[in-house]
């Protein structure tokens, strides 16, 4: 696995776009959802994934791409970026959004961009938005 | 029966005395080069004197947790101790050609990568041990940034107390109600770490939210 990431990494030529549904991921455990999401990244492949991690997830996603920058050729970290329904919601907006999402086990709302940072240069991201900056 | 009720009268008297008197950790996070290190060398400087770290204009200047502890802050009255740790900027990706640009040497460059890397795991193993958090942004940045997001939703979720801070407020580009905005929910503060403005509204800030530690 190691070798076939790592000449990937240094060579790349093209990459392409995963889209992964929740139910994909919803019954994994926090270490299998992880190690799903990099073994797509180290493909050369930029993810998007229907709904989000948990905060926890997030932070230990940048934890772990972190800890393998100085073992994989090439592999600069992640760029990583979650966009959200309205925070301005009303309260009954907000109430009926959590009902829906305890109902769905997950914020189906949600949408995550998860690319190498080889491939995707940047994020650009504001509350209605996300522009990705392509290498 | 008797001394037994005796004796957990007296833990939990003693638990309550000595649970007052621990310091407070307080932590300061935020991206590289938000001004982590200049708002915790200030506060450092005008209560012990000493400043904590070295600062610099190329990101990642500190790569290890720096501390300092007993670092007692009077305001208004009161008086709190508290430990400081101030922690490597939190980054999703680190390209040692990065620091080639401020003309540091190849070899210097990979090896401030390299610590850098090893700084941001540090700064997140460290996210469980803080009492409070100071998240430190620049207010001339984007603050949409996802690590900020992340960062924060993962304090919540530990439910650690988070103050943020939008640092910079002395350049021309600062936008705080920008942050603000971003930020709904939580306290903001605008300062310039470097010049010391409107450190008034920060400590008050701090006092305020630190008797939310649980």
């Amino acid at each position: 696995m190691k070798k076939s990431v790592k000449k990937n990494l240094g060579k790349i030529k093209g990459f392409s776009i995963q889209f992964i549904p929740y139910s994909e991921i919803k019954n994994l455990n926090s270490d299998e959802r992880i190690k799903k999401i990099l073994s797509i990244i180290f493909g050369n492949n930029i993810l998007i994934l229907q709904g989000k991690l948990t905060s926890n997830e997030e932070t230990r996603l940048i934890g772990d791409t972190m800890a393998m920058i100085d073992h994989i050729k090439e592999f600069k970290g992640i760029e990583l970026a979650v966009i959200s329904g309205d925070k301005n919601e009303s309260i009954l907006g907000k109430f009926k959004k959590g009902l829906a999402n305890i109902l769905a086990g997950g914020d189906l709302g949600a949408i995550t961009i998860i690319g190498p940072a080889t491939i995707v240069k940047d994020i650009k991201r504001n509350p209605k938005k996300i522009e990705l900056l392509l290498s | 029966m008797v001394i037994k009720v005796f004796k957990n009268f007296f833990k939990r008297i003693f638990s309550n005395i000595f649970k007052n008197k621990r310091d407070v950790k307080l932590g300061f996070y935020g991206p590289p080069n938000a001004g982590k290190t200049s708002l915790a060398n200030r506060i450092c400087k005008d209560f012990t004197g000493e400043e904590m770290g070295s600062i610099s204009k190329v990101p990642h200047e500190t790569r290890h947790v720096q501390f300092k502890e007993k670092v007692e802050i009077e305001y208004k009255g009161k008086k709190m101790v508290f430990k400081m740790i101030d922690t490597p900027g939190i980054a999703t990706k680190i390209d040692y050609e990065e620091f080639l640009k401020y003309k540091i040497k190849k070899k210097d460059s990979k090896l401030r990568a390299k610590e850098a890397t090893q700084g941001v795991i540090e700064s997140i193993k460290w996210l469980d041990d803080m009492d409070m958090v100071v998240i430190v942004l620049d207010s001339t940045e984007n603050p949409y940034n996802q690590v900020n997001i992340t960062i924060i939703g993962n304090l919540v979720a530990r439910k650690i107390p988070v103050l943020i801070v939008a640092n910079k407020i002395d350049l021309a580009k600062s936008d705080v109600k920008k942050i603000e905005a971003a930020f709904p929910e939580y306290d903001v503060v605008g300062i310039s770490a470097k010049q010391g403005k409107n450190l008034e509204e920060f400590y008050e800030s701090v006092f305020r939210i630190s008797k939310k530690i649980q």
